[in-house]
């Protein structure tokens, strides 16, 4: 038998090992002299997908190689964060959010890409959706990134169930109607809950629907001219709607949900609604992952005070200022962005996961739509019909529907979600969480009120 | 063993080289020196660098701002809420952990004091939950465990309830309900092994024959632990105590996988705080100075811990 410290030493060589293991994966960059590019980029199924296909496609064609590093979202953040502000100028393409691009053009870190994408004639920079283009523009009105795939959000529901008890969800429905079924919906089957609704902590999770929330209430976080209105009554309404609506009919463990815990409990059947982004359909849809599939209707996002309340994100590819390979990454955006890419896409590994949303074109490949049928439309429509520029009832001071673009946002929106997370808990009030949360949203206008 | 008694005097002293003592040890240090200024290099430049950028106003998110702020990153530390609110669920957390499987520790190293058929086995599989990465361990509890839909509690709840005719058990919640004591609990999993292991040493290190000497004299198996065993482990304890504080002031992987910190800041303590500061608010100067009063701190932990080994090591030598 082992006594304790052959034990320890036996543990630690493995947990040695398995570090140097790891350390070789993340290396590996750059080889082949200048027609090698590296690119940075987020571990969603799309990028997955592009990684696959480069080398047997654009690596051949062009004869650029292309090293991928692919990250989870947070990671992904503070990496790209921290090699572009600190000039390290490692990666030659980014994957960035739509929330990224004003910020980083303002610190001059981002390369302009609109004249790439003017002289590419087969690209068709007009086919990109207004939204997209709008939110991935700099102040001077230049596109600074070419989106990869684009996602609004919507309304997803449980047919079965709504037939069982006899409930029409209508396609644009008010919130009111939405808090309504879920109360007639809980308990439909057993330990089935009305609906899903993010709880989670973090400017990306439950920062998002709940500001989308917020904006057709008639509030937001801040006035054209820099005022805090956390504690204003609109955005106290929308709030403790929110939070009452989760605390009554939401899924089990809300204060711990995020969108992977909404898809699980609606995949899995342990909720008849789900309120998320609209790239949530492909994976409801798969039928080797989702309980569901065949059988989920589609409705607009909920509104109140607006016509519609879609939010508005993109993945995009960026190049930052410091790469030494700017045509070879230039080349490798406009193919990765083009119609050439997505029929690829639908070619070899199925209509369904053609990154879409971000161009017209794509709703009209006969395939695609076939495809995409219960959910294609909708999408489409939600982001036509989502302004970044004025999303709520009153002016503001930045371009987004669901985040301020200013780099206290990250910041802002975890902690305030944090207090109105822990209010879904039942550890707080509402009142307390907002109270707390203009202070902290003062201090931040502060920066910019002149 | 060592004896007391002093040596002879009748030997001569040993003859000294004709160079002076201290240009001798140089000389001994010599090939030793580039290891030293490694060492220094790479151990205290980065401390120096953080003691530099603690004195900055810095956000990499606002190039071309950054300047000299003198101390008043070290004024924010002391005085924000948030931080505040962060030291005090570290002290509580790290008192918890440590206290909980410094006792379960003690239990568990006592059974395993004695002679059984499989203690090699039972001792093996108590000390697994150590070897455990952290971030898995919190993983396991997170998902297998805690989860409210599919997590081993409510579903044995459910089993419970079943039994007696009910359709569902209740689904409790157990991180946002429970969201200290499920920290806690995960951390105290993974540490109870550590002390136990500890403590083990300290009994096994118990002198036979003293025992012997009790049992003889009629004591009772409580009044020998109470007044020989305990006494004798008290080092042990206070060693366990203070690394497992060193260590535990430092969890990060299971507030940020369990809890996020939450709900509220509830569950955020100091390391987490940092990274949130680090990595969400792009505060470099903040985080610097917070990185130097945790430093701080630990160094006064590490002190009582270094003074305890030393206190051990004589008790060794003169026995």
């Amino acid at each position: 038998m082992a006594s304790p410290r052959q034990i320890l030493i036996a543990g630690s060589v493995a947990v040695t090992l398995l570090t140097t293991g790891c350390a070789g994966a993340g290396g590996g960059g750059s080889s082949a002299g200048s027609e090698s590019i590296n690119v940075l980029m987020v571990g969603n199924p799309q990028m997955e997908d592009i990684a696959k296909l480069t080398k047997s496609t654009f690596t051949k064609d062009t004869s650029i190689k292309v090293n991928f590093t692919v990250l989870p979202e947070n990671e992904l953040r503070d990496k790209v964060t921290q090699d572009i502000a600190t000039q390290a100028g490692q990666y030659d393409v980014a994957t960035i959010g739509a929330y990224e691009v004003p910020i980083w053009t303002k610190n001059g870190w981002l390369h302009e890409l609109g004249s790439y994408a003017d002289k590419d004639t087969a690209f068709d920079k007009a086919d990109l959706l207004k939204p997209m283009v709008q939110s991935l523009s700099g102040a001077d009105g230049k596109l600074y990134a070419l989106p990869f795939y684009g996602e609004s959000s919507m309304l997803m529901y449980n047919k079965d169930v709504m037939k069982a008890k006899g409930v029409t969800v209508p396609e644009h429905p008010t919130w009111q109607q939405v808090a309504d079924i879920a109360a007639k919906v809980d308990g439909a089957e057993p330990g089935m809950r009305g609906i899903c609704l993010r709880g989670l902590a973090g400017w990306g999770e439950l920062g998002a629907p709940l500001t989308s929330v917020v904006n057709t209430f008639g509030g937001t976080w801040f006035t054209k001219d820099w005022k805090a209105q956390v504690d204003s009554p609109a955005f106290r309404k929308a709030t403790n709607f929110y939070v009452d609506l989760v605390k009554k009919h939401g899924e089990a463990g809300a204060a711990q949900s995020g969108f992977t815990e909404c898809l699980n409990a609606m995949s899995q059947k342990k909720v008849a609604m789900w309120y998320d982004a609209t790239s949530a359909a492909g994976s409801l849809e798969d039928p080797a992952s989702s309980k569901i599939a065949g059988h989920v209707g589609y409705a607009y996002a909920p509104t109140v005070q607006t016509k519609s309340s879609g939010w508005l994100w993109a993945w995009a590819w960026a190049m930052p200022k410091t790469t030494k390979n700017a045509d070879a990454a230039a080349k490798f955006m406009l193919w990765a962005s083009s119609k050439k890419y997505e029929n690829l896409v639908g070619d070899k590994l199925g209509w369904a996961r053609v990154p879409s949303g971000k161009r017209a074109s794509t709703y009209a490949i006969p395939q695609y739509q076939k495809a995409a049928g219960s959910f294609g439309d909708i999408t489409l429509k939600s982001i036509e019909g989502a302004d970044p520029a004025n999303p709520g009832t009153q002016p503001r001071p930045t371009v987004g529907v669901q985040y301020v673009a200013i780099p206290e946002f990250q910041d802002l929106g975890t902690k305030v979600t944090q207090e109105i997370s822990a209010a879904i808990a039942g550890k707080t009030s509402v009142d307390k969480a907002l109270n707390d949360g203009q202070k902290l949203a003062a201090d931040v206008a502060k920066n910019y009120q002149k | 063993m060592t004896t007391l008694t002093a040596p002879p005097k009748t030997a001569s002293p040993p003859v000294r080289p004709r160079t002076s003592p201290r240009a001798g040890a140089w000389k001994r240090r010599i090939p030793l020196l580039p290891a030293l200024i490694f060492t220094i290099i790479v151990t205290q430049l980065p401390f120096v660098a953080t003691l530099v950028i603690s004195t900055l106003q810095w956000n990499i998110l606002k190039p071309g701002e950054r300047h000299f702020v003198g101390l008043s990153n070290f004024k924010f530390v002391f005085t924000d809420e948030r931080l505040r609110t962060a030291v005090l669920n570290t002290v509580v957390l790290t008192a918890s952990v440590v206290l909980i499987s410094v006792v379960l520790g003690l239990g568990l190293a006592m059974l395993l004091d004695r002679r059984f058929l499989g203690r090699g086995l039972a001792r093996t599989m108590l000390i697994a939950p150590f070897l455990v990465m952290p971030v898995a361990a919190a993983l396991l509890w997170k998902h297998a465990i805690y989860n409210p839909d599919y997590g081993l509690l409510n579903g044995t709840l459910n089993a419970v309830w079943r039994l007696f005719g009910a359709a569902n058990g209740p689904t409790v919640d157990w991180v946002s309900s429970y969201p200290m004591p499920a920290v806690v609990i995960s951390l105290v999993w993974q540490w109870t092994p550590f002390m136990m292991l500890i403590l083990l040493a300290g009994l096994q290190a118990q002198p036979g024959d003293v025992l012997e000497a009790a049992r003889m004299d009629g004591a009772s198996a409580l009044q020998t632990f109470r007044h020989i065993t305990l006494p004798h482990l008290r080092q042990y304890i206070e060693l366990g105590v203070l690394l497992g504080t060193i260590y535990v002031v430092q969890t990060f992987d299971a507030v940020y996988t369990i809890t996020q910190g939450g709900p509220g800041s509830q569950t955020t303590n100091l390391p987490y705080e940092i990274y949130l500061t680090m990595f969400r608010k792009y505060e470099y100067g903040q985080a610097a100075a917070a990185g130097v009063v945790v430093v701080l701190g630990s160094i006064v932990i590490a002190t009582f811990a270094l003074r305890t080994i030393a206190s051990l090591f004589r008790e060794e030598v003169s026995r």
